[in-house]
C-alpha cells in the first residue's frame, strides 16, 4: 500500500472514529432542545414571580423579579456544584445558556475550574472569564443609554 | 384572572422564551459566533430595547419569556442607569446599571464563591 492510500484510509477511520464520539446532534434537535430548555426556563421564572407575588402581596413589582431572578441564579448555581446543569448545557445549547441560569452557570462553572490554582487567582480571578464580557458590555453600554436619555429628555419633572 | 388566562400566559411565556433561544442557536448554527458573542449581542440587543421604549411593552405580553434570558438583564441596567441618570443626573448613569442589577449578580458572586468551598469540580 503507498503512502498516500495509507494516510486517505487513516484518515478516513479518523472521522468514521470522530462521529461515532462526539455527540450526534442534528441541528434540528438542537434548536427543538434549546427551544424546550430556554422556554422551560422563562416558564420556571414567571411560576417563581406569581408565587412570590401570592406569599408577599407588599412587595413592589421590582423586588419580586429581583428575588425571583435571585431564585433562578441561585438554583442554576447549586446544580452547577452537583453536577447537573453539564448535562443540561451539553444539550441545551443557546436555551442553557442565554438565560440568566447561564450567566449564572457560566460564573459558578469557571470558579469552580480553577479551584486549583487557589481561592484567590483561581477562582476569585476566573470567576469573571466567561461572564466579564457581560458586566462590561452591559455598565457601558447601559451607561450610554443612561446619558443619552439624560441629555434628549433631561431630568425627571425639571 | 381565568383559569384559561393563566394557562394561555405561560403558554406564551414559554414560546416567547422557547423562541429567543431557538433564534440564539439559530445564529451559533449559521454564523459560528461563538456563546459570549452572542450573549453580548442580546445583552446589547436588550439595552437598546429598554433605550427606546419598547421593552415595557414586550414585558407586558410576554413576562419571564423576555425579562428571564440575558436581554431582560440588558434591559434592566439600561433601566437603572436611565433612571438615575433622570433623577441624580450626569455622575447617576455611570451607577443606575450596577446599582439596579445589584442583587442579581451579588448572589452570583457569594453563590459561585460558596460552591466552590463547598463542591469539587466534576471530571469532563
Amino acid at each position: 500500500m503507498s503512502d498516500n492510500a495509507y494516510v486517505k484510509t487513516r484518515n478516513e477511520r479518523y472521522e468514521k472514529y470522530v462521529k461515532a464520539v462526539s455527540p450526534s446532534t442534528s441541528p434540528l434537535r438542537s434548536l427543538f432542545n434549546s427551544f424546550w430548555i430556554g422556554g422551560l426556563t422563562c416558564f420556571i421564572g414567571e411560576g417563581l414571580g406569581d408565587l412570590y407575588a401570592l406569599i408577599f402581596p407588599e412587595l413592589s413589582v421590582d423586588m419580586i423579579s429581583n428575588i425571583t431572578s435571585m431564585t433562578l441564579i441561585s438554583l442554576a448555581i447549586l446544580l452547577t456544584g452537583l453536577g447537573f446543569y453539564d448535562v443540561i448545557g451539553r444539550r441545551g445549547g443557546a436555551g442553557s445558556f442565554l438565560p440568566i441560569t447561564g450567566f449564572a452557570n457560566a460564573m459558578s462553572s469557571a470558579a469552580m475550574e480553577f479551584k486549583s490554582e487557589g481561592i484567590i487567582f483561581g477562582t476569585s480571578v476566573k470567576m469573571f472569564s466567561i461572564v466579564g464580557p457581560v458586566i462590561v458590555n452591559g455598565v457601558v453600554w447601559s451607561t450610554v443609554a443612561g446619558l443619552l436619555h439624560l441629555i434628549i429628555f433631561g431630568r425627571f419633572g425639571a | 384572572m381565568m383559569w384559561w388566562e393563566y394557562l394561555l400566559n405561560y403558554l406564551i411565556v414559554f414560546a416567547a422564551g422557547g423562541l429567543i433561544c431557538t433564534i440564539a442557536q439559530i445564529l451559533i448554527i449559521k454564523t459560528k459566533l461563538t456563546p459570549a458573542r452572542i450573549l453580548v449581542l442580546f445583552l446589547i440587543g436588550g439595552i437598546v430595547l429598554q433605550a427606546v421604549g419598547v421593552f415595557d411593552f414586550l414585558y407586558k405580553y410576554l413576562g419571564a419569556g423576555i425579562s428571564v434570558p440575558i436581554i431582560g438583564f440588558g434591559a434592566s441596567l439600561a433601566k437603572g442607569a436611565i433612571y438615575l441618570a433622570r433623577t441624580v443626573g450626569f455622575v447617576g448613569a455611570f451607577a443606575g446599571g450596577l446599582v439596579r442589577t445589584a442583587y442579581g449578580v451579588g448572589v452570583a458572586v457569594v453563590a459561585s464563591y460558596l460552591v466552590t468551598l463547598f463542591f469539587a469540580p466534576k471530571s469532563k
